[in-house]
């Protein structure tokens, strides 16, 4: 009986979770195998699960696209340059703040915490990035989100957690300074944090459009979010408004395969790294939540 | 914890140059002797004083009718006059209902979906399967918002779209998804689910994991079913990480989220998309009203500030648990 009860629980909640992982996966193979279908079996909807008339047309179309390129380029240089300015300030937060015999690290951290729960606005942030003349570099994108109150408290709970207080004792008795310690010690027991963090900032930079929309005009230094924003929904969007309109159906065809082979082309570098980073991200956000 | 220990340090051949002010000296000597930490802690604090407090500062042109030759500081004092035009437009109710209807909505089904996905991935046994679930679920919250609408927006095109398509194979009509305002509000909610649903759990599995596995061997013994120790022992082991961010949910309903709304938004649904944080943009960015923006943006940090701190007090008396 008791047996019995138990494994029906477990057949319900086994095939509830199949059907959920069905449910997120399907929209994810499906852009896939539209990416290298024939774009008039995607159209007519003949295409629904697996690919069907394989080409690579709608790739051939994305790498001949100059403004997919250029950001392509943007993307990987602001996220490389985000990241490592975000992991140095993170490192200069958190090392301090977890440091218990720091005069003032209370108040510290209460202006820095306070920080997420209120600000000035968009607006007033607008006008201190302009007045510093950021707007339309790559500054903009970088210099205002050069570090997360989360991250850091994340990486300060590492280091209270993990890094036992004897170890710095031990490093002060033998004479080494405080910044001695930081680079001999708490960065080379830090690196499981660090590449948490890593990914945390680069998936960031990689995903973000918003900094980009405010402050950029100039369309040399757009993200590849931003060309994609114009791709994949302002051009559909167009469409849908004048749905009547349908006269080029080549123009449309063309476009259908562009949208499906730049979503795979976007997220190729996230989701090739993607198994290896999951236990990383899992492992940051664990940590956060030993604190939460 | 050892500062005793390390202050001996240099602390003793120090202490006779400082013998008045016991206190004082103390806090000298303690600044003196890590003023490396403080020139390590120096960026991060400029960093938060120039783009977090100088904006709060700069937000006093909501008071002020903003003229860029004279700056923020000489523009000339107007009082509560663009809080009170946006109070009195056409837009004030709109907003308000867009953005808390959004948001009420959005955590009404968002927030206990993740709990309920913990719970069940929590049952099923160490093993590939469960690593297979974990895996699936989590790899779409990787996906940007500009990639996610792009993705509901050719799903749900009426003339190319798969859902329309199907709609239409069994003999339905299309249906204008984007450009429907009742819609809105359901896509937007649902498509959020779907790409965060995992990844919002990782947190409850989390927490599942510290519940003491002999509740659940005792409550085995006595012969309580699977539901019923899912009810009794692990809903209540996960209950503090609800609450908090239950917490942060409420206390963040007026901050709905600009980037996946500005993206869905369009001519035709307005009526139903346009939150206060689009609105800023738009008149603030696009508009270049910086007085009147700054004020509706201010509006709305008030007014999320003081809900976070309602929300933070009422669990504290509630339940003991609160964020500070």
């Amino acid at each position: 009986m008791r047996l019995r009860n138990v494994s029906m629980f477990d057949l319900i909640n086994g095939s509830m979770l199949t059907l959920i992982c069905l449910i997120v996966l399907y929209p994810l193979l499906f852009v896939i195998s539209a990416s290298i279908s024939n774009p008039a079996e995607v159209l007519s909807g003949n295409m629904w699960l697996w690919p069907v008339d394989i080409t690579w047309y709608g790739y051939e179309r994305v790498f001949h696209n100059s403004d997919i390129l250029t950001g392509y380029v943007n993307t990987i240089l602001y996220t490389a340059i985000g990241t490592t300015v975000n992991l140095i300030m993170t490192v200069l937060a958190a090392y301090p703040l977890a440091r218990a015999d720091l005069p003032g690290r209370n108040l510290m951290m209460a202006l820095i915490v306070f920080t997420m729960f209120f600000g000035g606005g968009l607006i007033p942030t607008y006008m201190v990035v302009r007045d510093l003349g950021m707007t339309n570099t790559m500054w903009a994108l970088i210099i205002p989100n050069a570090v997360s109150v989360y991250n850091i408290l994340i990486m300060r709970t590492y280091y209270q957690s993990s890094i036992p207080g004897e170890i710095l004792e031990a490093a002060a008795i033998d004479g080494s300074s405080d910044f001695r310690t930081l680079f001999r010690i708490i960065l080379p027991l830090s690196v499981p944090i660090i590449a948490v963090m890593v990914l945390f900032y680069a998936v960031g930079h990689w995903n973000s459009y918003f900094s980009a929309l405010i402050y950029l005009t100039d369309r040399e230094l757009y993200p590849l979010q931003l060309f994609m924003r114009e791709i994949l929904i302002q051009g559909q969007m167009e469409e849908m408004v004048n749905a009547a309109d349908s006269s080029h159906a080549q123009t449309i065809m063309d476009e259908e395969a562009v949208k499906y082979a730049i979503i795979v082309v976007a997220n190729l570098p996230i989701f090739l790294l993607y198994p290896f980073l999951q236990k990383y991200f899992v492992k940051g956000i664990m940590i956060g939540a030993i604190k939460g | 914890m050892g500062q005793s220990q390390t202050a001996g340090i240099e602390g003793v051949a120090l202490k006779p140059i400082q013998p008045t002010g016991k206190k004082k000296g103390k806090l000298y000597l303690a600044v003196k002797r890590h003023w490396r930490l403080y020139v390590l802690i120096a960026p991060v604090l400029v960093y938060f004083a120039v783009f977090h407090y100088l904006p709060m500062y700069g937000v006093q042109i909501a008071f002020k009718d903003f003229i860029g030759t004279r700056g923020i500081w000489g523009s000339p004092w107007v009082g509560m006059k663009h809080f009170e035009r946006f109070f009195d437009s056409f837009f004030f109710w709109r907003l308000l209902k867009n953005t808390i209807g959004i948001s009420l909505y959005e955590l009404a089904v968002g927030f206990p979906i993740p709990i309920l996905l913990a719970l069940m991935v929590n049952e099923l046994r160490q093993g590939a399967f469960k690593r297979i679930v974990q895996t699936v679920t989590y790899a779409p919250h990787f996906l940007s918002t500009v990639v996610l609408v792009g993705m509901v927006v050719i799903f749900l095109s009426p003339s190319t779209g798969i859902v329309n398509k199907a709609i239409e194979a069994f003999g339905g009509e299309a249906v204008y998804f984007m450009t429907e305002p009742a819609w809105f509000k359901s896509i937007y909610v649902f498509s959020g689910v779907w790409q965060q649903m995992g990844w919002s759990s990782i947190i409850y599995l989390a927490a599942l994991t510290s519940i003491d596995p002999h509740l659940h061997e005792a409550a085995r013994v006595d012969g309580a079913s699977r539901l019923r120790r899912i009810w009794h022992i692990n809903l209540p082991g996960i209950r503090p990480t609800i609450v908090i961010l239950l917490i942060l949910n409420v206390g963040s309903v007026m901050g709905v989220g600009f980037e996946k709304i500005f993206l869905m938004q369009n001519s035709l649904n307005m009526e139903s998309s346009d939150v206060i944080s689009t609105y800023v943009y738009r008149s603030g960015i696009l508009g270049a009203q910086y007085s009147f923006s700054a004020a509706v943006g201010l509006f709305n940090s008030v007014v999320n500030f003081i809900l976070l701190i309602s929300v933070n007090r009422i669990a504290r008396r509630l339940d003991q648990t609160s964020l500070w």
